[in-house]
């Protein structure tokens, strides 16, 4: 077998975060007066990311083997692979450092897709130029959030984001976009705050125990670290930004209002993206460098994850707004997620995983299928559209396709996360489980009463002068359409490089949280798991 | 001191020695005092319109020159190690040389944002000019003041100098006004800090630092409270130079008032002499005193974060709220002094160095955008600015989002140096309210993006001619940039010079 990797000496992971970063330069130094070239421009850089994130999906190696030793061993141990490592800032053991495992791979994967869609699919009249070169850095920030294996970088690249996205939501937002713009920035840079401190604390009690100042993720989650209730309080710093970025229930009131005002293209990345790099924040930051802390705080999260599914719910029920019905639907599908991550068994975890890229693909279609109507109706309340269907059936159609998913329809993509998330939770979070499995239905009731009030009905005759969608509109959309049912009806191909990944996450938490038990084969894994985690639960309790 | 009893002593006219003098060693203060007293005579011998282009350039070369000055002695105390000269009043360290280097950048910048603004506001002479080197000069003495009296000194050459700039915009009434105001409560810092001073000889017998340090270290008190009144005193009259809290009052209507390249001088140059006279004299001579005026530091650095960012959010001036502004960056400042720590002196002068250039480029650009007659300073005139000014509107945004401690700016490295400075003292608590008090302050520095971005130009300003940049502000505008963003990306070499200049600090001998 191909040792990976290590004879690969060209640095991918690398290259594909910086290259949109490149584009959001060259971007920036074309002339103004070339608007549209400068787009096409951004747009071929978004391509070119993608092409090096398929070559990176395709030398993905579900089971590698290394060398043993050089300098990457352990985090090759750990699982993680195309190890990228330069020392940045030698004193505080600040390294850029990436490296990627199936949980991240999938997300750089959602990343590097729903970019160039989102320019393609909802470009902007005025200054599209500038346009293309947020965008671009926004990709930057993300894809380097997912792949960053150093505390600092992930920081960095996790504040970095607000920046792009701030001024997209100014210069391209809706008419209350001042105030929305401006309660995300505040939002989520309070919620950092917090998570600065803690990643300090963190290191800087880390090199008092073992006598070296790192912010390499992995030698801090496999130090002997700090005791159990500081380690609690650091939780909660990183806790308290990955809420309000994912965002969970309290912390999301920003959520609606950047949803709705950002531009169609900021929403499908704030949506589809931003709130996986809170999400994945809680896996990678969260539950791997505090296990016994995201154990004892499980029950909160996971608390806050279903309140969140049932307010989210209840609150798109009643907007009048059809964007407006998306954002919230997105609170609720974001508090299954949350269940997912804190319910700690290997197959929630998977659940949660593929939940993240599931909920990016839907969210990102069901943005653009609201756009289209916008730009068909002139408005998205309710009060002005309906009896879309019989003029635009593909429209309507494909509408009704991506709220199915989104409902978790068998057979489609929300189908996989949803059941895994509650397969797996239904070990240790019994009745947590129960009452989310209810938000499904309610989930039915939003988005299905959100079609009728759009497509059904007698149109208004002024207003009916919408025509169906454009073939480039539908080519936008193919792509999403065509994952919605690959992964709805053979996620195998997901499942597989995320499950060895996961699988190294449980044990790493089962060995710090002092819980032995084997890996449970693959065959019969759900009742495995199932008594395994009841049995860990108990124990713990 | 002892010279007269000396003399009385012995009646026979003995021989006095004069204190060896290091020339070498004062090479940037000699380069400052003497290119600004050049300036001065030929400035009063040639006449003529032609003449006058010269102040500018010439100024700041001497700038440019003294900073360069710093590199050899900078060679020298790495390889030998700190030393003092003029009988040990002045000490060279590497501490002393990172602040020199600094100051200077901060006056190089300043001289060339002055020159184009005093070309457009017609008060072209070479006063400014000449005032501003005294002034530089004032505040490298303090840098490298092994001595309170000296330091005292130091203190007098800054201030003064800085009190006439503040209101050498002939023309503007605030300008005045600022000045005498400036004038009035710094001389009253002032007699507060030279009150301190005596206070301090009358409880150690020395004005000397290494002095005081092992008369402290070697002796305990019974009744230390004249020693405590004492460093209080001098806490006040630092605290009024650095515009801490209580001490702050002062700030923004000087700000406010000054010409505004003044404003950003004040705002770098003259605040590094304040925090590095403050750096040196608690962390060496008070070290040992450090549990009694640490608390005291707390406090002023807590009220200084809030105050400056929550003062600054109801600012409808944009000067103003810079200056509310900077006094956040004090806190934040004061934050790492008060871990009396290595790491917190040298992030502190990390954060000198990462604010000089946020603050002289933000003020930069706002003097540019105030127009003649230094007017147009409040947010209604920056509405919509930036489809009129792209490229200042992006400056100025890039150096607010530095404030703002956005990363990949140095303005983050910067806070995030503070920050581990800060928990690795175990203050985290501190650093924590720091954080916060930050992103309180990121909401102002929004306020001015969004109001360029989004607000629609108001007729007033949409009549005016666009701004032409003088070829000054534009070299000081490039160079501001390129440091915000270079070090942002690659701070590694300025925080090891900065590592590099704190451990004389405290070895510091006579």
């Amino acid at each position: 077998m191909l040792l990976a990797t290590e004879t690969v000496n060209f640095p991918l992971l690398s290259a594909l975060v910086i290259l949109p970063a490149i584009g959001a330069g060259v971007v920036a130094l074309i002339p103004s007066r070339r608007a549209a070239t400068a787009r096409n421009v951004g747009v071929l850089f978004s391509l070119g990311t993608l092409a090096l994130v398929v070559y990176l999906v395709i030398q993905f190696q579900i089971h590698p083997e290394f060398a043993s030793g050089g300098a990457n061993a352990l985090d090759h141990a750990n699982g993680f692979q195309f190890i990228d490592r330069v020392v940045w800032l030698k004193q505080w053991g600040i390294s850029w450092h990436l490296g990627v495992d199936g949980i991240s791979l999938w997300l750089v994967a959602l990343t590097a897709l729903l970019v160039p869609i989102a320019l393609l699919g909802a470009p902007v009249k005025s200054d599209p130029k500038s346009f293309a070169g947020w965008i671009l850095l926004l990709e930057f920030g993300c894809l380097g959030g997912f792949l960053a294996l150093d505390l600092f970088v992930f920081f960095v690249m996790f504040e970095l984001v607000l920046a792009p996205m701030y001024f997209l939501i100014v210069g391209w937002g809706g008419p209350d976009r001042r105030p929305a713009a401006m309660k995300f920035f505040l939002y989520t840079m309070f919620g950092s705050a917090f998570m600065l401190v803690a990643m300090i604390a963190l290191v800087v009690l880390n090199s008092h125990s073992t006598g070296h100042t790192t912010f390499d993720l992995i030698a801090l989650a496999n130090s002997p670290g700090v005791a159990n209730t500081t380690a609690r309080w650091l939780f909660l710093g990183f806790a308290i930004a990955f809420a309000v970025k994912m965002p969970l229930f309290p912390l999301h009131t920003w959520l609606p209002d950047t949803y709705t005002e950002a531009p169609t293209a900021g929403s499908i990345i704030v949506a589809g993206v931003m709130a996986k790099l809170g999400a994945y924040g809680f896996l990678r930051f969260g539950v791997y460098l505090f296990p016994e802390a995201a154990d004892y705080f499980g029950p909160l999260m996971v608390t806050l994850g279903v309140i969140g599914i049932l307010y989210g719910a209840v609150m798109a029920a009643m907007q009048k707004d059809l964007k407006r019905v998306v954002a919230y639907s997105s609170v609720a599908h974001l508090g299954f997620i949350a269940l997912g991550v804190f319910a700690i068994t290997k197959i929630s975890i998977t659940g949660a995983v593929v939940q993240m890229v599931n909920h990016g693909i839907i969210i990102a279609a069901l943005f653009l299928l609201v756009w289209f109507i916008e730009t068909r109706r002139g408005t998205r309340l309710f009060t002005g559209l309906g009896g879309m269907q019989k003029k635009a059936p593909v429209l309507a159609g494909l509408f009704i396709l991506f709220t199915f998913a989104s409902i978790g329809l068998p057979g489609l993509n929300g189908f996989v996360g949803e059941f895994m998330i509650m397969v797996g939770s239904f070990a240790t979070r019994r009745w947590w489980a129960v009452v989310a499995a209810s938000g499904v239905i309610l989930a039915a009731v939003y988005l299905l009463w959100a079609f009728q009030q759009t497509f059904h009905g007698t149109p208004d005759p002024d207003e009916a002068v919408e025509h169906d969608l454009k073939f480039s509109e539908v080519a936008i959309l193919a792509p999403l359409v065509v994952l919605i049912f690959l992964i709805g009806l053979y996620p195998r191909p997901v499942l597989d490089r995320i499950e060895p990944s996961v699988q190294n996450l449980q044990s790493h938490v089962e060995k710090r949280i002092g819980v032995q038990h084997e890996a449970p084969p693959g065959a019969v894994r759900v009742s495995h798991q199932t008594s395994d985690d009841t049995s860990k639960g108990e124990e713990h309790r | 001191m002892n010279l007269l009893g000396v003399l009385a002593a012995e009646p026979p006219i003995q021989k006095v020695d004069l204190p060896k003098v290091d020339w070498a060693a004062l090479t940037p203060i000699l380069i400052l005092i003497g290119g600004a007293l050049v300036l001065l005579i030929a400035g009063s011998l040639l006449r003529g319109p032609r003449s006058r282009k010269v102040y500018g350039p010439y100024s700041a070369l001497v700038a440019l020159a003294a900073g360069i000055a710093t590199i050899p002695q900078w060679h020298r105390v790495q390889d030998h190690g700190a030393f003092t000269t003029v009988a040990g009043m002045v000490g060279i360290d590497g501490f002393a040389l990172f602040a020199t280097a600094t100051i200077c950048a901060a006056a190089f910048l300043a001289v060339l944002f002055l020159d184009g603004y005093l070309v457009r506001e017609d008060l072209v002479g070479i006063e400014p000019f000449v005032l501003l080197l005294i002034s530089a000069s004032g505040a490298v003495v303090m840098a490298s003041a092994n001595d309170l009296i000296v330091m005292f000194l130091g203190l007098e050459i800054m201030s003064i100098a800085v009190y006439v700039l503040a209101g050498s915009h002939l023309r503007r009434a605030r300008s005045s006004e600022a000045a005498l105001k400036y004038f009035i409560l710094g001389g009253l810092s002032s007699a507060f800090f030279l009150y301190g001073i005596a206070l301090v000889y009358g409880a150690t017998g020395s004005t000397h630092l290494a002095t005081i340090a092992d008369y402290l270290a070697a002796n305990a008190f019974s009744n230390d409270l004249l020693l405590l009144a004492g460093i209080m005193m001098m806490i006040v009259g630092f605290g009024f130079k650095v515009a801490a809290v209580p001490f702050h009052q002062w700030a923004p209507d000087v700000y406010q008032g000054a010409p505004t390249p003044i404003s950003g001088f004040m705002a770098s140059a003259v605040k590094i002499g304040g925090f590095v006279g403050f750096l040196r004299v608690f962390t060496t001579a008070f070290d040992i005193y450090r549990l009694d005026w640490q608390p005291v530091v707390y406090v002023v650095a807590v009220l200084t974060l809030i105050v400056g960012s929550v003062f600054a959010l109801v600012q409808t001036d944009v000067k103003r709220l810079l200056a509310y502004s900077s006094i956040n960056h004090a806190g934040f400042i004061l934050v790492a002094l008060a871990q009396s720590s290595q790491e917190g002196t040298s992030a502190a002068l990390f954060y000198l160095v990462a604010y000089s250039f946020m603050v002289l480029g933000s003020f930069g650009v706002v003097g540019l955008l105030s127009r003649r007659g230094d007017g147009r300073n409040s947010l209604a005139d920056y509405a919509g600015i930036a489809s009129r000014q792209p490229l200042l509107a992006f400056l100025l945004t890039v150096f607010l989002l530095a404030q703002a401690g956005v990363p990949f700016t140095v303005g983050f490295v910067a806070k995030f140096e503070v920050l581990m400075a800060a928990v690795e003292g175990g203050d985290w608590l501190l650093a924590l309210v720091a954080m916060v008090t930050a992103v309180i302050a990121a909401f102002l520095y929004l306020k001015v993006i969004i109001a360029m971005y989004t607000g629609t130009l108001s007729d007033k300003v949409a009549a005016l001619p666009r701004v032409v940049i003088p070829w000054g502000a534009k070299l000081a505008l490039v160079i501001a940039f390129v440091v915000v963003v270079g070090l942002g990306i690659a701070p590694g070499p300025v925080t090891n010079l900065a590592e590099h200049a704190t451990p004389h600090l405290i070895a510091l001998g006579k």
